[in-house]
């Protein structure tokens, strides 16, 4: 009864979970560096702040998914052809909104977010210091 | 005044609190919709992912003619779910198109085969390309695009039976 259990276990550990992977290949730049060692650091650099899709919270850099990996040959092609990396960021950012960039855009609404803070230390200070100025009178 | 003045900071962070709290009890959907709708489709030429059906090319979806372009692969188990909504949908007269993921001929033939195939043409996206460059995120994911190429509506996932009829809408809107 040991042993059953002991092998039933050593079996679930050496089976593989199923996952929705497909049978083909990874894409020819997923997991290759490119020739020249600019542009691999340019297409790194730019890899590690753009949002895998299906693995949320990890960067493309970061992910095994397949998808990333496209991503990933994707980009080490179109820089490979000279393309800037901000250009392919826009790109991307075109197709799947702010949402796909760890380096979001400056924007109206990003003002607030950097803003905010100031302004409500600003207000902070003013009443802590009309208050000690009571205080003191 | 100055009294009302002195719980702006509460409330303020009251407010804060509250998105917070509100971002961690309901978590964003985890799906991403496309930034496409309302766009022409991109350029893009796909070969044929099988022998019996043409490739797709975008001019495909500029032939006057709303169709549906159903992004799937054989390896994707909610694309089998789909697979007799699709059928419904070509009986009804919606013309679909269709881009296999990473797929491999025989993979795609065998799928066909067993799930039924509704499709007039079928590009084959090797390592998903097109499917980027479409900003769909996953298979199976279903695009509604118009005669004149613009695409009109993404649908995420499998179509389900309660979906009929706003995809239909949709491809009448598009005409």
């Amino acid at each position: 009864m040991m042993i059953r259990g002991l092998i039933l276990l050593i079996l679930a550990g050496l089976s593989a979970p199923v996952l929705a992977d497909s049978r083909m290949d990874a894409a020819p730049y997923a997991y290759v560096q490119l020739k020249d060692p600019a542009k691999e650091r340019q297409a790194k650099e730019l890899m590690a702040t753009i949002r895998c899709l299906v693995c949320q919270g990890q960067s493309i850099a970061d992910s095994d998914a397949e998808m990333a990996g496209d991503m990933r040959s994707l980009i080490r092609e179109r820089i490979e052809k000279g393309e800037k990396p901000e250009a392919i960021r826009a790109w991307l950012v075109e197709r799947y909104g702010d949402w796909v960039t760890y380096a979001p855009p400056t924007r109206g609404s990003s003002l607030v977010l950097w803003g905010l803070p100031l302004v409500l230390l600003m207000f902070g200070t003013g009443l802590a210091m009309s208050r000690i100025r009571r205080k003191a009178r | 005044m100055r009294k009302l003045l002195l719980w702006v900071p509460l409330m303020v962070f009251a407010l804060f609190a509250g998105v917070l709290l509100r971002g961690l009890i309901a978590p964003e959907s985890g799906t991403i919709s496309s930034k496409m709708v309302g766009k022409a489709v991109p350029d893009f030429t796909l070969p044929a992912a099988i022998a019996s059906h043409p490739g797709l090319s975008s001019a495909d979806l500029k032939s006057g003619k709303p169709v549906l372009l159903n992004i799937f692969a054989s390896w994707c188990l909610p694309c089998a779910t789909e697979a007799p909504i699709l059928l419904e949908l070509e009986k009804q007269g919606v013309e679909i198109h269709a881009i296999a993921i990473r797929d491999k001929p025989e993979d795609v033939v065998a799928f066909l085969r067993q799930h039924g195939d509704p499709y007039a043409r079928i590009g084959s996206d090797v390592s998903s390309q097109v499917q980027i460059s479409l900003g769909s995120s996953g298979v199976p994911e279903s695009f509604v695009i118009d005669g004149k190429g613009i695409v009109r509506m993404q649908h995420l996932g499998d179509i389900r039976a309660e979906d009929v009829p706003k995809i239909l809408a949709a491809l009448k809107a598009a005409e």
